[in-house]
Formats: structure tokens, sequence, C-alpha cells
């Protein structure tokens, strides 16, 4: 039988114990990973170049506008979505977005139109610094991620006149 | 020229700022039909019920004191007529003011000698329910004294600022977009004429201070405490915006 204090059980404990705050560490490491913001450059009224590797899918981009706990974009902004009853009336019609705006002005507009106006109305989607009395459960987190940023591009790319 | 246009810019300017006022809405003058024939009903206005309760609780004694509303204030039809139209008011010893909820409170503690009421209790409810029905078609008349100026700063700043992770300020949507669409609701000024106002959504009476925290969620803010110093400045600076607009308490909204 070996004693408490056995300088192996000594030498397990501290192996645990380094264990356990590495896998503290990493997962630290992880989480601000995935909370930090891609970086971006801002060129002219634009962000020509996209926020992630893989391209946006359109079709992810159309249900994050529609869902009210994603994008909400029909609170504020009409647009052609006939399934959806209640649309706002406070921002433009999105119909026909990507014929006005490039998919590089469409993202900028999309991850911080405070930098093109900054009296607009439209919330910042891509942005957490600056921000006043945000609820813990949003705090340090953009509205959308990088991903469905560009999904929502892609979609309001296709809208054409 | 000049000599000319000047006084013509000083008339329109005169009539612009004489329309200003003319330009509020209550949520009353924004609502449906149905809404209103609903809230002039006393028996079919739901806010009623607190209202009965509340002049229940008036006449009853409560507290070591074992004092009712009554004993000190009468008649509240008499007494409390216009009140509600003044509040959040300054009180003087604490150097703050304090809104009608607080200012029921504290009588229970100092007069009454009972606990205070939990903040949308059935019974806090009630007797401001109660209190503000007796103000019902007076005009709002808040204090514009001296002490009371920093209290109305924070508030019109706070109403102005923006927050939340939705970045939006009250002011963007209530000065700046009312009478659009957010989606299927439309926004109104947010002249707080009514409170306690019994909302459609809430299926209940619910203070002022409920209404805005409910609007603090929706933009992903923190929202303020109930009884907190920014809680009651915002009160008092939406007071002081409606100011002559008359009561409507208990309201019904959508």
């Amino acid at each position: 039988m070996r004693k408490p204090g056995s300088r192996r059980s000594r030498q397990r404990r501290l192996g645990d114990a380094l264990a356990a705050v590495l896998a503290l560490l990493a997962s630290a490491a992880a989480d601000a990973q995935c909370e930090e913001l891609r970086p971006f450059k801002i060129v002219g009224d634009a962000i020509p170049a996209a926020l992630t590797e893989t391209a946006g899918d359109a079709t992810r981009g159309r249900a994050i506008i529609l869902d009210r706990r994603l994008g909400a974009c029909l609170l504020c902004h009409t647009g052609p979505f006939p399934e959806e009853k209640f649309q706002g009336t406070l921002a433009p019609d999105l119909t026909g977005a990507g014929s006005r705006w490039s998919e590089g002005e469409l993202r900028l507009r999309l991850v911080d139109p405070t930098r093109l106006n900054p009296q607009t109305t439209m919330p910042a989607y891509y942005r957490v610094e600056g921000l006043t009395r945000v609820a813990q459960a949003w705090r340090g987190k953009p509205v959308l991620t990088a991903e469905q940023i560009e999904d929502v591009v892609a979609f309001l790319s296709s809208l054409r006149d | 020229m000049n000599f000319l246009l000047r006084p013509l810019v000083a008339l329109a300017t005169t009539i612009a700022l004489a329309a200003a006022p003319d330009e509020r809405r209550s949520g009353y003058d924004i609502a449906g039909p149905e809404i209103r024939a609903m809230q002039d009903d006393d028996t079919a206005n739901p806010g009623n019920l607190w209202v009965l309760q509340g002049e229940t609780l008036w006449g009853k004694p409560t507290g070591a004191a074992d004092r009712s509303c009554a004993d000190c204030h009468g008649d509240a039809q008499m007494t409390m007529k216009g009140v509600a139209a003044r509040y959040p008011a300054f009180d003087a010893v604490l150097a703050r003011p304090l809104d009608l909820e607080q200012r029921i409170n504290q009588c229970r503690t100092e007069h009454q000698k009972a606990e205070p009421l939990a903040w949308e209790s059935e019974d806090l409810l009630a007797v401001t329910a109660f209190v503000a029905r007796q103000s019902r078609g007076l005009p709002i008349t808040v204090s514009a004294s001296l002490e009371l100026r920093p209290f109305l700063a924070l508030g019109k700043q706070l109403f102005e600022q923006r927050e939340g992770q939705l970045n939006l300020s009250c002011s963007q949507c209530h000065d700046d977009n009312w009478g659009k669409q957010l989606a299927g609701n439309l926004i109104p000024q947010g002249h707080p004429t009514g409170y306690p106002i019994y909302r459609l959504q809430w299926q209940s009476l619910g203070s002022l201070q409920r209404r805005l925290r409910n609007c603090m969620t929706g933009l992903r803010a923190e929202p303020f405490e109930y009884g907190a110093p920014q809680a009651i400045a915002l009160e008092f600076y939406l007071m002081e915006r409606a100011r002559g607009m008359p009561m409507d308490a208990p309201a019904v909204r959508p």
C-alpha cells in the first residue's frame, strides 16, 4: 500500500492539476478565437474581400433575413418575401438590392453601417466594440457570424431588378 | 432682400414651434377603434379590475400602524385628483425624484409601518392604477423645479443614447420613426399618459418600468433594475416630454 504523501502520488496529483490548467487555457483560447472578429478592410464605401474562405450560401442567407432571432431584417425592411405578412416600413425595400449595391458595398452596410452614416437606424451586424449596455447573453458577440454575413451578402446580391 | 426675408423666416419658425406640440400623439390617439372602445368602457377595460382592487386596498388598514391610505388621504376622488400627472416628483429628504410606485411604498413603510409592495405585484399595480385613475383627463404637469434638472438631463441623455447589441436609442424609434411599422406593430411616440397600462400582449396590467424593460430587452440591452435611478430619470423625461397631454390611465394598449 502506497502512503498518500508518497512521491508517486504527489507526482500524479501535480500531473492532474497541470492537465486541468492546460485544458482550461485551451478552452479559454478556443472561446476567444470563436468570439474574435475576422479582420476586414474597408475600401471606399465597401469591404471588397469576403470575411470567410468559403463562399456564402444564398438560400441560408434568405432564411437568416426572415429569422427574427438572427437577422430580423423584416422588422424594419420590406422585401420580396411573400410568406412574411408583417414587414417593417422603417427602412428601404430590399427588392433589387443586388442591382443597387456591389457585394462589397452590401458587406460594409451589414458589418457596420455607422461607418457610412453615424446616425443610421441600421444596427451593425458584425461589430462588438463601442456598444453600450449590451445584455450579458450578447456581450462580446456580433449579431451575425462571419459565415452568416456572407450568406446574407450572397442572397442580397442575387436580388436583381 | 434680407430685410424682407428675415421676418418671413422668423414667422415660419414661430409657426413651426407652435405646431410642434400638436404633432404629439398618445397611444390612445393612434389606437384602433376596438382598443379605444375597450379603454373607454369601464366594464370592458380590464385595467378597471385593478382599479377596483386598488379602491379596496385604499380603505383597508394595514401594517403595524394599522392605518389605511384613506385614514390620511381621505376620499381619493378628491385628494388624488391630478397627483399621478405630477409624478415622478422630487423628494426633498432623499434629494431625488420618486415615481408613483415608490411614493406609495414610501407611504407604506413610513406611515403604515408595512412592508413595501414588490414591483409589478398585483397590489402595487392595483393601488397605482386606482391613484392614476383619479387623474384621467387631466394634463401631465410634472415639476420643472431647479433641483430636478439634472435628472431630466440624465433622462434625456438615456433616451437619446444608443444601446444594446442592436445599437438603437429610444429616440431613433419614438422621435424619428413613429407612425411607421416595426413588422406588425405601429411605432408610437412613447408618451406615458396611461400607466399602469393593460397591455394585450401581456394579458395583464403593467408599469412604465416594465414597458421600458421590454424595449431594452428587444434591443438586447441590459434592462434597468426596477427603481434604478436611471429608470426613474427616464420616466421623468418621458413625462416632461408629454407635458400637457391628458392622462388616460388605466390605458389599454396592444
